[in-house]
């Protein structure tokens, strides 16, 4: 992870700053930053999102193929995930990125496996024979701290933009199976996202936690929890990252931010999101030239 | 409560740069005068009065000299920086300062704490790491620039030294104007040192001027919240006008932080209340020169 060195005294100010309640952007400790979501913004993908929480800019592309569904669960379509961080910083270039990737992609796989997060079933076309795999592609375009939770809401908001065609199964007499695509290249099928979660960074500052912290507050945080919320406050996964160590009185309080700061996420990301599904074609596509 | 705010994106166009003030010309001839402001073109150590178009053989629009937004900063002999000591090497310290190459600060160009003046002897040496360790922030002033482009500094004055607690705020270089002093008390309550590296360092005035600490003790206090208050907004304040491409020097600065008194300290970074305040301290900039 990108990291800055910061000098003891610019901790030490960091620190009582936040036990103060006031950070050193004016926030309060459960407050974020104003956070700019667009979906559709690459065009050959079946859903994508970009998010931008000031510095940390990430990038999500979903692609819908055809395969074939895994043998325990034969009835069901799944996810991949992918992420590159490659853009980040030359440390982050070839193999540097790949752990930080690789630890972003097991959190995602922890955080979706719950059963409910996404409608698998949905994603089914032929039990045991062919299935929707949907690719997650994420990219780290900027790093500038709260990867985590900024990544959830992009990937929230490209499962929320995906349109999966409508494929229909003809069997004629020999018995074999022909999948046809639909004409109309809007019949689609879309995703329920209201049972996906959201991460939720909680980094322990002194005695207090703070939520969306910068890098400069996460160098002097010594242990964090990664909480998955979903939109009605349960918690899907849990991991504590960090060298530190978390008091269990701690880590429940944490969980209770974590459950209050996810509800209120998941209210303005599907606020955001229904606002642009309403403008429909008359949005103006910023895309990356804005 | 937590407050999370998501919006669409916009395309952003900075707030426009100064509208033509009576007698600027687009196109000049050789010898005419193009602008009298002295912050634009330094040679040496006299500054001029007027900018002239050169002579030559062709007529036509002049490039003026600091119109690119270069992000990396170019060292002259006088200038103030604020820098991160990166290495403890033998009778140097390695700075960095958002240059190409690291800047150096030798032993032999600082001042040891009580501001005693010697020669420095091997037990120096062996304890520079007690002196200035890697993250620490310093103020100094650049005293040579080597062949290969790399800055050597000093600190051997009292008013140069490790900094203690406050906040770093990084910009471009060529938003810092060149002013006579680059160390502000600013009557809201706090000091700025407007680095001309682009490094802006914001602290709590300091009671009384300590003469014998010579820049290296850090006070650990808490500062108070009322401080903290201060920076925060300067801290803002500054974010907002680099985010409109504005030049910083302690005038812009607290016409900014008196524009955005009656908002609230994290509304400052949304984007229509940063274009708001830059707007009216760019008003007032205007009025107030002409």
């Amino acid at each position: 992870m990108a990291s800055v060195v910061l000098s003891e005294a610019e901790k030490v100010y960091i620190v009582h700053g936040v036990q103060e309640d006031l950070r050193v952007d004016g926030r309060g400790c459960e407050d974020y930053r104003c956070a700019e979501v667009e979906t559709d913004v690459v065009s050959n993908t079946s859903g994508s999102a970009r998010v931008k929480l000031v510095e940390t800019d990430i990038l999500v592309g979903i692609k819908a193929e055809m395969g074939t569904p895994k043998l325990e669960k034969p009835d069901e379509g799944y996810l991949e995930f992918f992420v590159d961080c490659s853009s980040n910083s030359p440390e982050l270039e070839g193999r540097g990125g790949e752990e930080l990737g690789t630890d972003i992609a097991n959190t995602l796989y922890r955080v979706f496996s719950c059963e409910n997060s996404v409608d698998l079933k949905s994603l089914c076309i032929n039990p045991k024979e062919h299935c929707w795999v949907l690719y997650v592609d994420v990219l780290l375009l900027e790093c500038g701290g709260n990867i985590f939770d900024a990544i959830s809401i992009a990937v929230k908001a490209a499962l929320f933009n995906t349109r999966i065609p409508k494929v229909r199964v003809l069997e004629d007499e020999e018995g074999t199976k022909e999948i046809e695509l639909s004409d109309d290249p809007y019949d689609c099928i879309r995703l329920s996202v209201d049972e996906v979660p959201c991460i939720v960074t909680l980094n322990k500052i002194g005695y207090r936690h703070v939520v969306d912290a910068t890098l400069q507050e996460e160098a002097c945080s010594l242990a964090s929890l990664l909480i998955s919320v979903t939109s009605k406050g349960a918690i899907t996964s849990m991991k504590k990252v960090g060298k530190g160590s978390l008091d269990p009185e701690s880590i429940f309080e944490m969980m209770e931010a974590g459950q209050r700061v996810g509800k209120s996420l998941h209210i303005a990301l599907q606020k955001i999101l229904d606002e642009e599904e309403n403008l429909g074609t008359s949005r103006p596509k910023v895309g990356f030239l804005g | 409560m937590a407050a999370v705010t998501m919006r669409l994106p916009v395309v952003r166009a900075p707030v426009d740069s100064s509208a033509p003030r009576g007698g600027e010309k687009h196109l000049v001839a050789p010898g005419d005068t193009i602008t009298t402001d002295t912050g634009y073109m330094r040679c040496g150590q006299r500054r001029r009065r007027g900018v002239r178009a050169g002579g030559g053989a062709w007529l036509g629009s002049v490039r003026c000299v600091t119109a690119a937004l270069c992000p990396r900063y170019n060292g002259e002999i006088g200038d103030i920086v604020v820098g991160r000591i990166t290495e403890v090497q033998q009778k140097r310290w390695k700075v960095e300062t958002n240059s190409r190459l690291d800047s150096v600060l030798l032993l032999s160009s600082i001042n040891l704490p009580g501001g005693e003046l010697r020669r420095k002897s091997a037990e120096d040496e062996l304890a520079m790491r007690d002196y200035l360790q890697e993250g620490d922030l310093i103020s100094a002033e650049v005293q040579s620039i080597f062949s290969d482009g790399a800055v050597s500094l000093h600190t051997r004055s009292l008013k140069y030294g490790k900094l203690a607690q406050g906040v770093l705020v990084q910009v471009s270089p060529s938003l810092v104007k060149r002013q006579k002093t680059h160390f502000h008390d600013l009557p809201c309550g706090a000091s700025v040192i407007l680095g001309n590296n682009g490094f802006i360092w914001i602290y709590p005035t300091p009671e009384q001027k300590d003469d014998e600490a010579g820049g290296y003790t850090t006070s650990l206090e808490p500062v108070p919240l009322s401080d903290r208050e201060v920076i925060s907004r300067l801290r803002n304040c500054i974010v907002a006008l680099v985010t409109h491409k504005m030049m910083l020097f302690d005038t812009s600065i607290l016409y900014c932080y008196e524009a955005s008194l009656p908002h609230q300290i994290k509304d400052i970074l949304k984007p229509e209340v940063t274009e708001e305040i830059v707007l009216e301290a760019r008003q007032r900039l205007l009025d107030s020169e002409g």
